[in-house]
Formats: C-alpha cells, sequence, structure tokens
C-alpha cells in the first residue's frame, strides 16, 4: 500500500512503526485521539499527556513539513509553551522583534511597538520558522517519552473515515500495512485548514473569501534590515500593491508580495519570476537565496460549533484567519491551551462533560475576535470596492504630515491573547479595585519574582489542578473543594511593585483563583472558603 | 456617549458651503473623491466619538 505525502518533510521524526492495534481483534479504545501532529495537535497531545491521559497522536506525515509558513509566534504562546516546558527552547532559537513600521511609497506613516512594559519572561514576539517550533516541541516529547511520557505518534496514520455514537468514535486508519481501527472516547481534530475530519463529518466552514494573492518569498541573505516589521502600501519597488519583510532566525527574511488575484500562480512561482520580484525590492546588485516560496489566497471563516459529539475541533480545522495579524498558529495553540484542561477533567470524572461546552463558547469569542481583526486589516491591505480603497488611499495620504490619521492605518492588529470575557465559567469581579487587565477570564500577566517570574509558578501542576494566589491575604496552606487539590501560593507585594500593579491596582488585598491555562477564574478581596469553592464549581463547569 | 447635533449649528451656513463647493474647483472626479474621504476622516477624527460617528452615519443613510 503505497501513501503519498501531500509535502515534503524538513524533519523525518516519527517514522511508520506497524503496532499493535493493527493486529487486534477488536479496536483498541484510547481516551484521546488527536488527529493531526502540527503545532497545535503537539501542544495538545503534550499538555494531556503531562497531566496524565494516554495520548494517541495520528498524524498522515512521518514528520515535520518543510516550509517557514507560520513565523510569528506571540508571547502568550510562549509561555503555554513554557508551561509544557520548552517555551525557553523556541524563544532563544526566535529573533526578537517588538518595532513595526508602515511606509506608504517612500514615506514612513506609522510605526508601533508591541512591548509596553518590562517585567515579562518573554518577549512580545518572536519569528521562528514553523519547522523548527515544530522540532522543538518534538524533540522536547522524544525526552519525555524516554521517561514514561504516556504520548504515542504514529505517522503515516492516515484517518479515512470516522464513526461516532455517545460513548465515543471510531475511527478507520490507512496505513503503508493497510488499514486499520482504533477507538477513542474523545477525538481532537487539530487537521488543518482543509480539516478531512470535518468533511467525513459533513461540517460547514462559512466564512468570506478575499480576492486577493500574495507571494511569499523567504530568502536568505546578509542585510543590514532592522529587526524590524515593515510594511509598504504602494511601494517604491513596484514590486506588489503592498509588501512586507521581516527577519527570521538564519538570516533568512520574509518578503511578502500582494500580487492580485488574476494572478497567474504558475508563472508567478517560477523561481526566476520570484528571484525579478525580489531583485527588484532589494536591489540588483543584493546575493539571496531562495529558500522556500509559496503563494496564498485566504479566507476568513470559522466552524459554527468546535464540537461535535465526541469530536472536538481546534487550531486551523475550526477556524481560519488571514496572516496579517499573526493569528492563524497563535489562536490555534490558545485553543489547545484552553482544551486540555477541560478535557482532563472530564476523562477523570472530576468535572461533567458540559464543561466542554466552554471550550466552544471560549474559543468561539476568540475565533471572532480574530476573524473580525483579521478581517478589517484585510480590508485596508486589499479594499474591497472603490471607495474603500478612496478611504485607504484618504488614510495613508493624510497619515504622512497628520499625526491624527495614523490609528486607521491598518496592516495587521498581531496577536493579543484573548480575555474570556462573559464566560460562564468566571465569577464576577469580586475585586472592583483591581486592575481591569486581571479580571475574571483574562489570561494572568506575567511578572517578575525574587527568583523567576510568576507565570513559571502558575499552571505548572501536572493534573488539571487549580491554583489560588494570594497577594497580602491571609490563605490557608491548602485548598480543596469537588475533588481538586488547589495548590496556594501567598505573596507579597511589598517590595514588588509590578506585581502590585498588575494583581491589586487600588486593592490592599486580593485572592485569586486560577485555572489550569493561567486565566482568572475569580478575585476576592480576601479569602472565603464558600466563595472560593462555589466559584471552583462554577469554573469546572458545574453550573453549566 | 456623545449625541450628534441635529439643530442648526452653523451660523454661516452659505460661506461654508461655498467654502466646499470652492474647494472642488478645478478637480477631477477622482481628485474629488479622494478629497471627500480625506474630509470625512478629519471631521471623524475631531469628533472623536464612536456613537456620534454612528448617528452621523444613519442619517446619511437617509
Amino acid at each position: 500500500m503505497t501513501m503519498q505525502d501531500r509535502y515534503p518533510l524538513a524533519y523525518k521524526t516519527y517514522p511508520y512503526a506497524k503496532c499493535a492495534d493493527q493486529e487486534a481483534e477488536a479496536p483498541a479504545r484510547h481516551p484521546v485521539v488527536v488527529v493531526g501532529g502540527g503545532p497545535v495537535g503537539m501542544a495538545l497531545a503534550l499538555d494531556l499527556a503531562l497531566k496524565g491521559t494516554r495520548v494517541l497522536v495520528l498524524d498522515d506525515h512521518e514528520g515535520v513539513g518543510m516550509g517557514s509558513r507560520a513565523i510569528c509566534f506571540a508571547k502568550r504562546q510562549l509561555e503555554i509553551l513554557d508551561r509544557l516546558g520548552c517555551g525557553e527552547t523556541v524563544a532563544q532559537k526566535g529573533v526578537v522583534w517588538n518595532i513595526g513600521k508602515v511606509f506608504h511609497g517612500e514615506e514612513k506613516v506609522y510605526e508601533f511597538n508591541l512591548l509596553p512594559e518590562d517585567g515579562h519572561k518573554f518577549p512580545a514576539f518572536i519569528n521562528l520558522q514553523q519547522p523548527y517550533f515544530e522540532k522543538f516541541v518534538l524533540d522536547h516529547v522524544a525526552a519525555l517519552q524516554a521517561q514514561g511520557l504516556p504520548l504515542e505518534i504514529r505517522g503515516k496514520n492516515r484517518v479515512d473515515a470516522i464513526e461516532q455514537d455517545a460513548e465515543g468514535a471510531t475511527l478507520t486508519v490507512m496505513t503503508p500495512d493497510g488499514p486499520y481501527q482504533v477507538a477513542a472516547d474523545y477525538v481532537v481534530a487539530c487537521d488543518g485548514a482543509s480539516s478531512p475530519l470535518r468533511k467525513m463529518l459533513g461540517l460547514g466552514f462559512e466564512g468570506e473569501v478575499f480576492k486577493d494573492s500574495f507571494l511569499i518569498a523567504d530568502v536568505r541573505m546578509k542585510a543590514d534590515f532592522p529587526t524590524e516589521r515593515w510594511f509598504w502600501f504602494d511601494p517604491p519597488s513596484k514590486a506588489g500593491a503592498s509588501q512586507l519583510l521581516h527577519k527570521q532566525p538564519d538570516d533568512v527574511w520574509r518578503i511578502d508580495f500582494q500580487i492580485g488575484w488574476d494572478a497567474d500562480r504558475a508563472e508567478e512561482m517560477k523561481e526566476a519570476n520570484i528571484r525579478k520580484r525580489v531583485a527588484q525590492m532589494i536591489g540588483d546588485d543584493v546575493e539571496f537565496e531562495l529558500v522556500w516560496s509559496s503563494i496564498y489566497t485566504f479566507q476568513c471563516r470559522r466552524m459554527t460549533q468546535f464540537q461535535d459529539g465526541r469530536v472536538i475541533f481546534a487550531g486551523d480545522a475550526a477556524h481560519q484567519v488571514s496572516p496579517f495579524g499573526a493569528r492563524g498558529a497563535n489562536s490555534g495553540l490558545q485553543d489547545a491551551d484552553n482544551l486540555a484542561w477541560k478535557l482532563q477533567l472530564v476523562l477523570e470524572g472530576k468535572a461533567p462533560p458540559a464543561l466542554l461546552a466552554s471550550y466552544d463558547d471560549e474559543r468561539i469569542h476568540g475565533a471572532k475576535e480574530n476573524i473580525l481583526n483579521s478581517t478589517r486589516a484585510t480590508d485596508f491591505i486589499t479594499p474591497k470596492s472603490e471607495v474603500s480603497r478612496q478611504f485607504r488611499d484618504a488614510v495613508l495620504t493624510l497619515s504622512k504630515d497628520h499625526d491624527f490619521a495614523r490609528p486607521f492605518v491598518n496592516s495587521g492588529r498581531l496577536s493579543v491573547p484573548c480575555t474570556y470575557d462573559g464566560s460562564a465559567l468566571n465569577t464576577d469581579d469580586a475585586l472592583p479595585a483591581g486592575p481591569p487587565r486581571t479580571r475574571p477570564g483574562a489570561p494572568c500577566p506575567d511578572a517578575p519574582l525574587d527568583e523567576g517570574f510568576l507565570l513559571g509558578r502558575l499552571g505548572r501542576a501536572k493534573d488539571a489542578a487549580f491554583q489560588l494566589l494570594a497577594l497580602d491575604a491571609e490563605v490557608p496552606e491548602a485548598f480543596s473543594a469537588h475533588g481538586i487539590d488547589c495548590e496556594v501560593i501567598a505573596l507579597s507585594v511589598a517590595e514588588n511593585d509590578m506585581l502590585r500593579e498588575r494583581y491589586l491596582g487600588g486593592a490592599r488585598s486580593a485572592v485569586y483563583l486560577i485555572r489550569p491555562d493561567q486565566h482568572v477564574a475569580a478575585r476576592f478581596g480576601s479569602f472565603d472558603a464558600a466563595e472560593t469553592t462555589e466559584a471552583l464549581g462554577r469554573a469546572i463547569g458545574k453550573e453549566l | 456617549m456623545g449625541q450628534l447635533n441635529t439643530t442648526r449649528n452653523m451660523a454661516q451656513a452659505d460661506d461654508v458651503y461655498e467654502m466646499l463647493i470652492d474647494a472642488h474647483e478645478g478637480k477631477s472626479k477622482p481628485e474629488s473623491d479622494a478629497f471627500n474621504a480625506r474630509l470625512i476622516i478629519t471631521l471623524i477624527n475631531h469628533i472623536g466619538d464612536k456613537e456620534v460617528i454612528a448617528q452621523a452615519l444613519a442619517i446619511a443613510e437617509g
């Protein structure tokens, strides 16, 4: 049985090997099967396995795909990876950047700085080729597997069919040795924008198509451009209607040209033509090597619901955005972060299955935010009508001399972590003088401690434990309710202004109930066992 | 939240109207369209209130 790869591999990390399940009389049953071993699938599988759940990952390839693809990873995603134990490795290889500049022709019309404050372990953004990102995660997984991490990855295992009932799902899996079946309590589809599982289940993926196409040329060159994101509208080179220049590790630069909906893809993808376009932009005398190129069009769309019975969708399989804003892989990692602990508690029987509905609510909230921002940026970059273009050009023209017009310039609003305002898991804010940024639903912002950083202490517990963070408040040494042990972390803000600003604001003391994904579930001025018990119950879906 | 002024507010209405028409004098249609777009963005910034803009958009809708 030959199985053709759909794309070449950068690293063959999990070669096909025949396994016992293929010989089993009845389909072997697994608590969780993750379909797709990309960044989202692997982050989710790793998170669940660290929490103690046995996870099987099925991937139709044997490792990491070639091509830079996603290159911008935001701080929140590095924090998620750090919780999983490999944030530092990824951050170290990445190129750190904070500054973005937008040009109209020769003129700079807008500039932004993404890192307005100190006291965070990770930078606002790093750029890193996606294969590196995936490789580092897989290396980390391999090291933990050697110590018994209950995570199995099966390469060249392609899911061809799915059947589900109230108890779980059965997958028919194709391999080089022919098909076999596996059963799962839950299946998580992380199988990308063209998700075969979504199609097998006949689920919709509605949204807006944008009529433009973009050519990516990743080139290796020695250049002294600063490590900033540069975006041109109507660039002087005339190499595209817009163009983007962004640095990656290993002297590689991402160049992105807007080439129009009617571009002849086959013609544009010829190496000679790509080289001509790049030379037009960087100059005929600059030597460069073409590392990777691709033409993309894009859509902003999402599934109506991310859960269909025992199948849950995450990442591009569930929602897709344009690349302006780095909201693709970044939002997918937030999906994984959100889902892992919920699935864990449901599988352990500590939370009702209804808790999974909150994944739908919270991450659809996130997807809507991403689609909104991405659509707005795209409407600015690719105006859909004559009048839309007139306003766009009016903003750019005014921005040259008038600062007031610059906030309207939109070359992509970059990914920021989602705050789950209005989530049914949140308890109403009981710290009125507390800072809005740490309100219930918000991801905890980092802050420096005497040793290390705050986020290094939060969400670290191996099981899906909640934590109580007490700031200058009286708390018991341990707290337990609803069968969940909460670690209690008591800190003082006495000599820590950043911690005070970010978590107390005008309050004198506070007790935060923190979810395993480092989001705030509830906050109070002081500890009260009954209130905390109620808030914890709500946060694990007891009221859903 | 602000309220759009929908009472008479421009004392020298004829003067201002003339200024507006004069500004377009000698401009081609695309130049006039671009001018109007710049003018709208400039005035929107001056208003600086999303609610007021929304009310103005509703009036313009007719």
